[in-house]
């Protein structure tokens, strides 16, 4: 099948309803299988057991950005090729999005107090952090708040493109500034500085949350196109009402 | 598993995960059920979709 044949939402209900049972059936048994090699991680010689909460923090701030990253190119699919389906992957990405970027902004609080001696600092890392945070939020106003959806969902795709500006301050934020946040460990020049028995059950964490995103994010797609549809069709009552009426 | 002087931390990181993904587990779930039934409300008013109005009149 042609992948533009994808584009086609009735189409793509079909394909969610056969995808949707075996990716949510992936996520849980790579979550059960992930939890469990979290238990075992052993403790960090430093951090202590504290270090278990790596496992949600960092998998939460890779998808915050992975997320975005998805909107952004919705919101090119929206801006240039001006297609529905985009902006449906687009709005339907945003609420998980902001879900997980203050999963890793409150984890990130609570690993930084018995760390660092503080649940906050305005430091660089942090605060790009939050303004991600307040990003998805304003996205989310945007979708939520416009009376005319189209224009909503074009303000929508504007802001989700300038706000691509500042996936790569929080990735670079750590090595361009001084920052209380430590550097990068995993993706470096000369390989991670994670042992392998924490690296491990941090990938397959990272891979459970990126099924978690994958699942949700179709689910929502589908509900978006459901409600599109509700939308056009009471419409359509409202016009056969009034001519009715005239 | 021996979670230190510091659980209270690990916990709390742990709960606030589940409450937020539950969340969203919760409304993807509800919202579609949701739609479905206002779909299916409309659909026995005898309200269709455009498209499907037009594939009939094609016939």
């Amino acid at each position: 099948m042609p992948v533009i044949d994808l584009a086609n939402p009735t189409r793509f209900l079909g394909i969610v309803s056969r995808v949707l049972p075996w990716l949510a059936a992936a996520t849980v048994l790579v979550f059960a299988f992930g939890l469990a090699r979290v238990m075992n991680a052993p403790d960090d010689y430093q951090q202590g057991a504290t270090v278990k909460i790596m496992f949600l923090h960092v998998p939460a701030a890779w998808l915050s950005m992975m997320c975005w990253g998805v909107m952004s190119v919705s919101a090119l699919g929206t801006l240039v090729w001006r297609h529905p389906l985009a902006d449906v992957a687009g709005k339907a990405a945003a609420p998980i999005g902001a879900a997980f970027t203050f999963i890793c902004l409150i984890t990130g609080s609570l690993w930084g107090r018995p760390t660092w001696g503080t649940y906050w600092v305005w430091d660089a890392r942090l605060t790009s952090m939050l303004v991600l945070f307040l990003l998805y939020l304003g996205v989310l106003a945007l979708y939520w708040t416009a009376e005319d959806p189209g224009r909503g969902s074009r303000a929508a795709a504007i802001l989700a493109l300038v706000g691509a500006v500042n996936i790569p301050i929080i990735k670079f934020s750590v090595e361009y500034w001084n920052t209380l946040h430590q550097p990068a460990s995993l993706f470096r020049k000369g390989g991670s500085a994670i042992d392998s028995s924490i690296l491990i059950p941090l990938l397959i964490m990272a891979g459970a949350f990126t099924l978690l995103f994958f699942t949700l994010h179709l689910a929502a797609m589908r509900n978006e196109i459901l409600r599109r549809r509700v939308r056009s069709m009471r419409l359509m009552q409202a016009q056969e009402l009034a001519e009715a009426r005239s | 598993m021996n979670l230190g002087q510091h659980a209270d931390f690990v916990i709390a990181s742990y709960a606030v995960t589940v409450f937020v993904v539950g969340a969203l587990v919760a409304w993807v779930t509800l919202d579609y059920s949701a739609q479905r039934r206002i779909l299916g409300d409309l659909e026995d008013r005898g309200v269709t979709r455009r498209s499907r109005r037009a594939g009939k009149y094609q016939r």
